[in-house]
Formats: structure tokens, sequence, C-alpha cells
């Protein structure tokens, strides 16, 4: 209670989130224009999450952060029984059971339940006891960040259960053994490549590369097991992938990707939105159609413009300045963020505040390159600018984290 | 190490999206978006299609336009109903029905209420059309033929296909293209570009405004009208002269190479190619395997020339040394060339012929022996032969001539490659001696023999012949004002027009004389088979005569070629003779030879391959 004063607060940041905040209610303005008669319109509705988020985050900012450490797993697993509950009393949108209706105020508890799992992860792991290099206890930490990925899976929102990965780049970070991340960017590659070039293609190529190898390890009469392993592995990714690919995603999960990689063109139907708001962004051109004029905005061509295309409407009303200039405060809040997290050495501070920066990374990174084309589309808000009460306040919350830790060291440690 | 990695993600990350953003809109060329772009419409403004005229400047093609009068349901004011057809013009019941019918398909897009208004009746419903909202008129325009003639050489017009689509960016569905002729050589001249307008519009497809100001717009570039180098007058004046009969009539200015007739026969009306039984109409043309009248015989033709080839035999001999205009050969009624090889000849009795003499009696013997001579003068006859196919050949015989019309056929002129293959090398000139009258593997079309005379006519060269005379605004192409040489010496040509003149004066046409106007011509008869059910049968020999008058200051060249006509001289060389009169004189003096033209029918004649019993020709 007693650290309120500005100068122990990150101020730069501040104004950084505030910024993207106050462009975000532009853009909803921008794309409600037309009919803000409504006093149910995104703009007024955005005002109002806005103004309850700053309240929420200001009363957290006031509580001592010991209670958040003591108190850490009870509320991850009231969350959990939460989400549990929202699979049979949730109210469905969009064909999913995302949301609570509490006295009339729609609540998406799969978007606190970031925040939260951060929380609980960044304690567990900096328990003394907790060492990240051993078998058990990465165990542990993976069914924490797995628990809540299951039932999100389950509403369906596989956007949400997404941005759970973000989890993964924080143990990494802070010393999950590199194999894994090894294992997963060659599981990836594996999948991407496969899907592009499909499966009989692939498996003559693997077989080229390691046929190859191999003659080279008998000229040079090295080991060849690891080599066999690899082999097997990557032929084991290669037909799994494309069992994935074929039975397991559902035709439209099948063709965004392939809109993604151009192996498909349809401009009206599975490729509509992507072609309709790269549409806007060239209609934008370099200095934009001004505010209020975009075309592509007015004719409300991009569905979800005001939420997950909101990135369509700054480029197109804003040209790509306006663009450049939204990336570049993401960018640079979030170097800020990295940079003052890794001099953090409580560690329960630092995952918690590196569980904040990745997962506004991740939802920054895969909404603007879906948006831009380069990404299958999902469901994933940009933070601060996307309308959504629920959304805005998690990442607010997740930055307030950051703000309370960040003041932290100057006093304290 | 690992508190990098964060940082390297998102600056990487970053990166990509700024590069991606920049393509997408610094680079991208806005034009490809306006095309994929569901929020603009495109609104087309196309060039009236250029007429087209005949060397007086008479009209031959043009356009006219009809108006439909087009509904969009939602709009109408339906309490008005009686007014609104009173104003159209049509029956209030028939209205409403029509109504009804155009709702029905859609509230929103706009069906055709009336179709196909004539001018006449545009002008009163223009003038009230500001009354009733929902109503909207869409000019129409097709092809008018103000002269029915000239079918397959002017083409027609008809919608572009999904191939051509493909193939040019251009055209859009529903869109007019040259299809053939001329329509098809010129289709850019007589199109011009349409011009496109964009119109921003909203998701309802409602059109708020033109899309950034009509930057993007353009005008539509005029079409080019076309003057031919056809005199339409000669034209159906040979059209009249061909009735009943199967052929062609090629006249060309031998000045200039222009052509000034192109006449088929059978043909027919290309105004039944110009609406919705287009389609129709033309599997009828198509399927009429007898008459054939889609077959441009004076262009795609491939006949044997007969002994109007005599005279290319003569210059060549000419020009090789092997005879002069004095040389004499005898004949007697025929001659020898090997065992079992003899050539008949209709001199009767034994002869003797100088170069004169043999052209205007046409002496198959004398040019037999001058082509054994040209042949044999060199030391194989492989050598030979391909010398005697060089000269030929520059005559522009044996490949397309190059004129601007897209159909045509190269003719054959064979080299000694081809008697090698033939006869594994073993062949002397006898062996192909049938060449000398214009029978064995040659074939010409009726346009290289009336480019031929035009030649003859010039005294060794030739202009590429050519349809079109003037574009507007525009030039014709280069290759139709150059001289092509053949390579015969100018002065060979004399001797030849001699014998030429003597054909009409004494010869084989004396029927074809024209008092004041001297004709030089050579008439020409070749045999002809046909294959029917696997059966080789002969059939009357064709009708052959090319020529050109005046003899000394040449304005016109002709050749006309009736299929199954018999000799030269019974249809081709009078009717040649009555196209060189009317196009001299402006009007033919002689009414019994037109009278006998006119009259002439050849329809049994042409029924007697389809027999099923033996029939006699050449009777």
């Amino acid at each position: 209670m007693s650290n309120l004063k500005a100068k122990n607060y990150d101020i730069t940041s501040l104004i950084l989130v505030v910024s993207l905040i106050t462009i975000g209610l532009i853009n909803i303005y921008s794309v409600s224009y037309s009919d803000l008669s409504s006093i149910e319109n995104f703009f007024s509705k955005q005002v109002v999450f806005v103004l309850f988020s700053f309240a929420i985050c200001l009363s957290l900012l006031l509580l001592d952060i010991n209670f958040y450490f003591k108190y850490a797993s009870i509320i991850y697993i009231s969350l959990l029984v939460i989400l549990i509950l929202l699979l049979f009393f949730g109210k469905e949108i969009n064909g999913a059971k995302s949301w609570f209706n509490i006295m009339g105020i729609s609540l998406q508890p799969s978007e606190i339940m970031k925040p939260v799992t951060a929380l609980a992860i960044a304690k567990y792991l900096s328990n003394i006891h907790s060492d990240i290099k051993n078998l058990k206890i990465q165990f542990y930490s993976f069914i924490i960040i797995l628990a809540p990925v299951v039932l999100i899976l389950l509403q369906p929102d596989p956007g949400t259960a997404l941005i759970f990965l973000s989890f993964y780049l924080v143990l990494h970070i802070v010393g999950l053994p590199s194999i894994y991340l090894n294992i997963l960017t060659f599981v990836s590659i594996c999948f991407i490549s496969t899907i592009i070039v499909g499966m009989k293609i692939m498996l003559i190529i693997i077989g080229i590369i390691f046929s190859f190898i191999f003659l080279y390890t008998i000229y040079k009469k090295t080991k060849k097991n690891k080599l066999i392993y690899i082999t097997v592995f990557a032929l084991f990714n290669v037909l799994i992938s494309t069992f994935i690919f074929e039975n397991i995603f559902e035709q439209r999960h099948r063709d965004r990707i392939n809109v993604v990689f151009g192996l498909e063109k349809d401009l009206v139907g599975i490729g509509y939105n992507t072609n309709q708001s790269k549409l806007a962004f060239n209609s934008g051109g370099v200095f934009g159609q001004g505010f209020l004029k975009g075309t592509q905005t007015k004719g409300d061509f991009i569905p979800e413009q005001h939420s997950d295309y909101i990135f369509a409407t700054i480029g197109e009303e804003w040209g790509f300045f306006g663009s450049l200039t939204v990336i570049s405060l993401f960018i640079v809040l979030l170097l800020r963020m990295a940079e003052r997290t890794a001099k953090q050495t409580n560690l329960f501070y630092k995952i918690f505040s590196y569980s904040a920066i990745t997962i506004l990374f991740i939802h920054f990174a895969i909404n603007t390159t879906m948006v831009i084309g380069l990404f299958p589309t999902v469901g994933i808000p940009l933070p601060f600018i996307s309308y959504g009460g629920s959304s805005l306040l998690s990442f607010m919350i997740l930055f307030t984290g950051y703000l309370k830790i960040d003041s932290q060291k100057k006093t304290k440690w | 190490m690992r508190d990098k990695l964060l940082q390297l993600l998102i600056i990487s990350v970053g990166t990509l999206i700024i590069v991606k953003l920049f393509s997408l809109q610094v680079l991208n060329s806005s034009f490809e978006v306006i095309n994929n772009n569901a929020s603009v419409q495109k609104i087309y403004e196309f060039p009236e299609r250029g007429y087209i005229y005949d060397r007086n400047k008479k009209l031959i093609v043009s356009n006219d336009f009809s108006y439909d009068l087009l509904v969009v349901p939602m709009d109408v004011n339906l309490e008005d109903s009686v007014l609104i057809s009173k104003d159209f013009n049509i029956k209030t019941g028939v209205f409403r029905k029509k109504f009804l019918e155009a709702k029905k398909f859609s509230n929103v897009k706009a069906s055709i209420l009336i179709s196909n208004i004539s001018k006449d009746e545009y002008a009163p419903i223009q003038e009230k059309l500001w009354k009733h909202s929902g109503f909207f008129v869409q000019k129409k325009s097709k092809r008018t033929y103000n002269a029915s003639t000239a079918a397959n050489l002017l083409g027609y017009i008809s919608e572009v296909n999904k191939y051509e689509i493909e193939k040019n960016n251009y055209y859009e569905i529903g869109e007019m293209i040259g299809r053939q002729g001329l329509e098809k050589t010129y289709e850019n001249k007589l199109r011009g570009i349409k011009g496109v307008k964009f119109f921003q519009k909203d998701k309802f497809n409602r059109v708020i405004g033109s899309y950034k100001n009509g930057n993007y717009d353009t005008l539509p570039i005029p079409s080019k009208d076309l003057t031919l180098t056809i005199d339409v007058d000669l034209q159906q004046y040979g059209d009249s002269l061909m009735k009943n009969k199967r052929g062609s009539i090629v006249a060309i200015e031998p000045s200039t190479g222009e052509i000034l007739a192109l006449v088929n026969s059978p043909s027919y009306d290309l105004s039944n190619l110009v609406d919705k039984n287009r389609s129709a109409n033309y599997k009828k043309l198509e399927r009429d395997s007898v008459g054939k009248p889609l077959f441009e015989r004076g262009l795609q033709g491939q006949y044997a020339p007969g002994s109007t080839f005599k005279i290319v035999s003569a210059l060549i001999g000419l020009q090789e040394n092997i005879i002069k205009e004095e040389t004499v050969h005898k004949c007697e009624g025929g001659h020898f060339y090997a065992k079992n090889s003899f050539m008949k000849c209709h001199t009767k009795e034994t002869t003797y012929s100088d170069l004169n003499n043999a052209i205007y009696t046409s002496c198959n013997t004398y040019f037999a022996k001058t082509y054994k001579g040209i042949i044999e003068n060199y030391e194989s006859s492989s050598v030979g032969l391909d010398k005697w196919s060089d000269y030929v050949k520059s005559f522009g015989f044996g490949n397309y001539l190059g004129y601007d019309h897209p159909t045509g056929q190269p003719g054959f002129i064979p080299n000694s490659e081809y008697y090698n293959g033939w006869y594994n090398n073993s062949w002397k000139a006898v062996t192909t001696i049938s060449n000398s009258i214009g029978q064995g593997e040659i074939l010409t079309t009726p346009i290289q023999l009336a480019n031929f005379a035009a030649t003859i006519a010039n005294r060794g060269w030739y202009i590429t012949p050519h349809f079109v005379r003037k574009i507007e605004n525009d030039s014709i192409n280069n290759k139709y004002k150059k001289k092509k040489f053949s390579l015969i010496d100018s002065k060979h040509f004399e001797p030849i027009i001699k014998g030429m003149i003597n054909v009409i004066d004494v010869g084989t046409a004396t029927n074809s004389k024209i008092r004041n106007i001297k004709i030089a011509g050579k008439t020409g008869t070749a045999e002809n088979f046909i294959r029917i059910n696997g059966k080789r049968k002969q059939l009357t020999d064709h009708s052959i005569f090319i020529g050109f008058a005046p003899a000394d200051n040449p304005k016109i060249a002709v050749c006309v070629f009736i299929e199954n006509g018999y000799w030269g001289s019974r249809w081709a060389a009078p009717i040649s003779s009555l196209i060189i009169e009317k196009y001299m004189k402006n009007k033919v003096d002689r009414k019994w030879l037109e009278d006998y033209i006119l009259k002439g029918d050849l329809s049994s004649e042409y029924l007697k391959a389809y027999l099923t019993t033996n029939f006699k020709i050449n009777e």
C-alpha cells in the first residue's frame, strides 16, 4: 500500500499502453460510426470496458504482492472449477460455450485464466524445490498449463487455447532443457512442409537427405544411432502430420491453412476475410483514406472488424504510417518490458512478468499476421486495441502485474 | 542467452509484419485490387464497332441499335401500374404478368421487361422514363449488312467463349468478338477499346459514389472504320453470275494488289448471324456438306490449275532458254514420252506449233516438251525440278500468299524431295510430265491464280493481294505496298501475253471477246476426282480461266473457277469477260452472253457425285 508513488512505476510503458488503448477507441469509433445512434454501439461499450478495467487494475495494484503469491493456487483452482462449470452452464456464442452471464454482464473466464495460469506457474516454479531440469517438475508444470488448455478446447475455443503456447516459451527462457524446443521446432517444420508439398514428396525428400548424411557418416566413420532415431522420428512426424491434417482437422481448418500457404485461392469463400482485409490495407496505401473515410470499413465488408480485424481498419484509414505506428508501439513496449524483466532476480516475479510479455506478444504476433494473411484465420484479439471487455481486462491485469513487479525491484530487491 | 530469445522473436516478427505491410500498402499495384474487390463495381462503356465501306465509299457493314427496358421490382410503385403500362405502351395485364415473373426471379436485381425496342419505339419511352422509379434502359448494338454479299470475306461477330476469355484478358463474358473473315483480322481496329468507370459499393450492393474520385476510370478509345479494296457492285454482279454454279471469282487490281471482288458460290446472308438465331443458323450452314457455303473456295479451294498453268511452263522455258518465241514443236495429236506413256492432245491432226500458236490452241505436247527440256537441262532430275519449283514458287504458288484474311490454303508445288520419297530416287522428267500442263501433283487456289494473272499483267511482279485499302486514322501493313518480283525477266512476258491475247481473238475463248477492250487470258480444264464410300470417281472437269485487261495497260486481273463446269471457255472465260466488262465499262452490253450465264445451271452436275448409279461426265 505504500508504493503508489508515480516514480516507482514504469511510466513509459504505461503511456505506451494508454496510447494503444486510445488508438483502439478511435478505430472502434470509426467502425461503429454509422451506428452511433444506438446506446449499444461498440464504441460506448468499449469506453465503459476501459474505465471498468482501469478501476479493477488500480485496486489490484493496491494489494500487496504477497497476497497474490499466497493465494495463487486457490485462485487458479477456483478458475479451473469455473471453466468446468462453464461447460455445463455456459452461454454459447459463436458455437463456443465460453461465456458466463452474471447480472447482465457477460464474462469470458478463459480470458481471465491467462493471468491466473501465469500466476500459478510462477508460484510453482519459484519454489526453491522446483528445479525445472527435473523431469517430474517439468511434468507438473505441463499439467498446470495443459489443464486450462484442455478445458478451453472442450468449449471449443482453439484460438484461446493456442495462446497457452506462450507458457512454453516462458519455461524455455527460465531454463527448460533445449530438447523440448528442438523437438517442437522439428515437429513444426515437418508439419508445415508436409502440408505444403504433400506426404509422398516429403517421404522422398527425407529419404534423399538422410541417405546423403548416411553416406557421409560412413565416410567419416561416425556413429549412426542418432541419425537413425532422427530419421524414424521425421518419418513418424510426416505420417502423423498427414493424419492430423486429413482426419482430425475439419475442412474449415484445412481451408484456412491452405489459403495462407497459397495452396488454395477462394476470394469469396474461405479466403474472404483475409482477402477483404488485405484489400483494406491496400486501399489505405501510404497515407490512408483518413479517419472515418475507409471504404472497406464503411462498406462493412470485413467481418469482426471491431474485434479481431480492427488492425485492417487502422491500415485502411491511417495507411502504412498508421499501421507502422501501431506495430512500432507494440515492439517498443514489448522490448522494453522484456529488457526490464530480464534484470529481475526474483524467480516468481520473473516468471509472471515473462508470462505477461509472451502472452501479449503471441496475441500481437498471431493477430497481425492473420490480418495481413500470413497466418491462418484464428479468433484472437489484438491486445488493448480490439473491442472486447474480458480480453481487455485480461491484458490489463497482465500489464498491471508487470507494472507492480517492476516497481518492486527498486524498493525491496 | 535465453533472455535474449524473446527480444529476438519480438524483433523478427515485428520486422516480418512491417515488410509485409510495406509490400501491401506501399508497393502493391492498385489495379489488381480493383478487379478482385467486391466493394467496387465496374461499368464499361463500349465504343461503337467500326463500319466497313467498299472502295467507292459505299457502306457495307454498320450497326443498328435496339433497346431493352429493364425493371428492378423492389423500386417500382405498383399503384401506378396502369400509368406505367400506358407510358411504356404495353397492356396492363401483360405488364403485371411480366412484373411478377421478374419479381419471382429477383426483387433487387434487374430483369428485362420489354426487349428489342426499336429506335422509333424508344423515343416516346425515353421521355417518360423519369416518371417511374425502378425502370431503366439498356442499349444493345448489332451488326447490320447493307449489302448481302461476301459473307465469308466479311465474317461475323458473336459472344466470346470461355477459351477466348482465358487467352485474352481484355474480354469478359457477354462481349462480342470478330469471329471470321475481316471482322477477325481487324478485330482490334473495329473494336476500339472499352472505357471503364469504377463505383464504390457498400455490402448491400448499393453504389455509394465513384471509386477514388474516378482516378482509375478510363475513357473508351473509338473504333476505326475500314475501307475495303472490294468493289461492292462488281462483287454483287459476280454473285448474280455465279447463281446455280459452284466456284469462285477473284478479281485483283494488278498495279496495287487490291482485291476487287472475291465471290464465293454458294454463299449465304450474314443477317442470319446477328441475333439470337445465330448459333442455330450457323449450325445449318456448317451441316451443309454438299454446298459447303462456309468453305471460301477462292482462298481455301486447292485445285489442279489445268491448262492455265501452261503459261508458267512457257515462262520458265523462256527464262531458262529452253524455248524461244520462234521455237516450233511437232504435235501428232499427242506424244509418247516413254513406253506406255502417251499424253493426248486435243489438236486432231499433226500440227507444227510455235509458242504463240501453242498458247492459243493450248497444245499439251508443246509445253510437255518445254517442261522436259527445263528439267533435263540440269545434271539430274532433282536439281532441274528444284530449279523449276523455285520459279513456280516465285509467283506465290505453293505457299500462303499473306493476304489479310484468316482463312486460306497454301496449295502444293512438288520439289525433288517429294518425288524422291515417292519413286525411291529413280524418276525422270517424264515421270512428272503432268506438271507441265497443271495436272499431276500441283494444287493452286483461285486467289493464287488471280495473283498469277496480275503478275503477268505487271510483266513480272505482284503486290501481295489484300482486302483492306484504308483504316481510319491508321495505315495498312507495309507489305501490301511492296512489289514482289518473280524470277522471270520482264522481257519474257511479252511473247506470252501475245499468245494470251490470241486465246481470246482466235484461240480457245473466242466467245469472250469484248469490243474495244483487249483481254489477255488462258483457259483451263482440270480433271478431278472425288472419293465416295471409298470409291474413286471421276467428275466432270473444272472450268477455269485466268486473264487480265486491257492487255497493254491492265486494270483488272481475274481468275474464275467453276467446279465441274467442263471446259474453260464454257463458263469460266465468259464469266471473266463479263466481270471485266462490268468493271471497265460499268455496264454490260453483251446481253446475250450475260443471259446465257445467268440462266446457266449446274445443279444437276453437282448431284452426280451423290448418285448411286453410274453417270456420264463431261457431257
